[in-house]
């Protein structure tokens, strides 16, 4: 026969308010660890997204977008715009040496439509030569567009099948694309012939602020990657100095900015995880501390009975584990309740690109704080049996220490 | 069976001019199966160290101590702990119980420890807390009892696995009359049952149980022989 409960199980029932207050502790450090990392990670996977989804080199684009900082508010700040060039500056661009990849895209903002709530940006691509759209269409699951067909971005309230009237034109949602944490997450996809009548439906309507422009005849931006043997910076120099009226830019330096603000963050984040981390340590350390010396006399006793120095550390130990992994478990329940529903808030709160990891990260991220947290806990118990279990029994009886 | 050659313990006093300070001098003592030993000597006069010493729960300075021929301080901590599960049980001064546990569940601990208790030790738990007039007790925890009481389930306790070394450290000190009567008559029964029993007391009246009297005094211990 044994005990009812192990001898662990009863100390830790026995005194329900240590108990709690080890249990909180270790949820805290748990907490802390999980949402920290889970920030970092998400924004790291974020501007990782966003690198993969510019997917080139250079950007060309008219000078007036390029000044007016009118492309990173679009790219990176999910705004609404266009702008159009002549697309007589192709050929120039493409006098240019080193480029390897070059593909063209269109950009037109739409007024309200079913599916949005505030106008949503359209984006054109050209499927024969595009190389940074059309990879991410295909790994959503969407295949080749047709005329008129559109793919939407995974905020936008709108499912394959759907049609959705843009200028008055009639467009069946393709394809959804894949979550990327980035302003693309709310943008419209599609062909070059379907952008071209948008736009040409916006102009006929007069809802285009360029009133002027033939969609057969602009572009709104020209997509470069360079050339094996070719580093962008000789190619943007090239483009700059011999072609007017454009200004083509690294996307690397677009994204500069983001990457600093994530470097920034994700330092005062580790920062404030070392710290709670340390503080938290420190506490558990003092709360098994205090909890031993508080029942030594306990620990003498059992010593008496003839439990060994192994046998007196196994029960702080299993005490240590057991609270350890409750909190930790609580810890990362909370944790997640407060990070997956509120990524959204934390992204506009950060106004960066925020992609939660997917559901085996998330488990792996928990399971390393699962196991970090017990394994703290377990290290501030183990110091403390450690201590009690070096003191002769006989000078606890006799009140010594 | 016990065997002590010349322990002494010294104790370092950090506060004190003379820093360290004699608790127990160079002492012999053995006692065999069947008698009862009983300690008696003033306050601070080092009994308690002594049989700390004896029961394998504090280094002595100088000296051995042996259980039948073995060196108990020469064993593993491993060894000695189960050496003192085993063949000792040994009842520690003051309020010593598990506070998570209840009376049986205390009682019964030494024989989980290392493993599982069975019918039988049930049946003897229940017949020490009959003898010991606890026996109503048995579901109840120690922030529930007496002083008294407290000190009677220790007892018990430290018989549950029926060792062949007693050693109590002032078993009476928190008990009426009546109650400091049944616990010597019952270490009376004990000793004659063939195991060896020391006790470290004040009472003056324990005299009478014992086969053989010893006074510490100033930590030097001598043989009553009256």
């Amino acid at each position: 026969m044994k005990l009812k409960k192990s001898l662990p199980v009863r100390n830790l029932l026995g005194r329900p308010v240590r108990t709690a207050v080890l249990v909180i502790l270790t949820a805290l450090l748990s907490v802390t660890f999980l949402c920290g990392t889970l920030v970092i990670s998400s924004l790291r996977k974020g501007l990782g997204s966003l690198e993969a989804r510019l997917g080139a080199d250079i950007m060309v684009v008219p000078y007036e977008a390029a000044t007016k900082s009118d492309l990173q508010n679009i790219v990176l700040q999910g705004n609404t715009g266009y702008f159009y060039m002549d697309n007589s500056r192709l050929e120039e661009i493409m006098k240019c040496e080193g480029i390897g990849q070059l593909s063209c895209q269109f950009f037109l903002a739409s007024a309200s439509s079913g599916c949005c709530s505030i106008p949503v940006q359209i984006i054109g691509f050209e499927p024969e030569t595009d190389f940074t759209i059309s990879p991410w269409i295909k790994k959503s699951g969407g295949g080749q567009l047709k005329d008129m067909d559109i793919v939407v971005g995974n905020d936008l309230n709108a499912f394959v099948g759907d049609t959705l009237k843009f200028y008055g034109l009639e467009c069946h949602v393709a394809a959804k694309l894949d979550k990327t944490g980035t302003s693309f997450d709310t943008a419209v996809f599609t062909n070059e012939n379907t952008i071209k009548k948008l736009i040409q439906s916006s102009v006929d309507l007069k809802m285009n602020t360029f009133t002027n422009i033939d969609p057969d005849k602009t572009v709104s931006c020209v997509l470069i990657n360079a050339a094996e043997g070719y580093t962008p910076e000789e190619i943007i120099n090239d483009i700059n100095i011999h072609v007017k009226k454009v200004k083509a830019v690294q996307t690397k330096e677009m994204i500069s900015g983001v990457s600093d603000s994530l470097s920034g963050i994700s330092d005062i984040t580790g920062i404030l995880i070392s710290v709670v981390w340390i503080l938290g340590t420190v506490i558990l350390l003092l709360a098994f501390t205090m909890s031993v010396n508080e029942r030594k006399k306990e620990f003498a006793v059992l010593r008496v009975m003839g439990a060994s120095r192994k046998k007196l550390a196994s029960i702080v130990l299993q005490e240590a584990v057991i609270t350890g992994t409750a909190g930790s478990i609580i810890g990362i329940i909370i944790g997640l309740i407060i990070i997956i529903p509120f990524s959204g808030s934390i992204e506009n709160a950060l106004n960066l690109p925020f992609l939660v990891p997917d559901a085996s990260g998330i488990i792996m991220y928990a399971a390393v704080s699962v196991i970090i947290s017990a394994v703290t806990g377990a290290f501030a118990a183990a110091f403390s049996a450690l201590r009690i279990s070096r003191i002769d029994t006989g000078l606890i009886l006799r009140g010594d220490n | 069976m016990l065997r002590a050659e010349k322990i002494s313990k010294e104790f370092i006093r950090e506060m004190r001019g003379t820093n360290r300070f004699t608790a127990v001098s160079e002492t012999d003592f053995n006692i065999s199966g069947g008698e009862l030993a009983v300690i008696t000597g003033r306050s601070g006069s080092g009994k308690s160290t002594f049989l700390n010493m004896l029961a394998g729960l504090l280094t002595p300075t100088g000296g051995k101590v042996f259980f039948e021929d073995t060196d108990i301080y020469s064993l593993s901590d491993r060894e000695l702990s189960r050496l003192r599960n085993q063949k000792t049980g040994f009842i520690p001064q003051g309020q010593t119980a598990i506070h998570s546990l209840n009376v049986i569940e205390n009682i019964l601990l030494p024989c989980s420890l290392y493993g599982e208790y069975n019918e039988a030790d049930v049946k003897y738990a229940y017949e020490l807390m009959e003898r010991l007039d606890i026996l109503n007790l048995e579901n109840v925890f120690p922030k529930e009892l007496s002083g008294g009481e407290i000190r009677r389930m220790s007892i018990a306790r430290a018989l549950i696995k029926k060792p062949v070394i007693i050693l109590a450290d002032e078993p009476t000190g928190d008990l009426d009359d009546g109650n400091t009567r049944t616990v010597f008559e019952f270490f009376r029964d004990i000793s004659k049952n063939g195991s060896a029993v020391i006790i470290v007391t004040h009472e003056t009246d324990s005299e009478k149980y014992a086969d053989r009297v010893l006074r510490m005094n100033g930590g030097v211990l001598s043989e009553n022989k009256e």
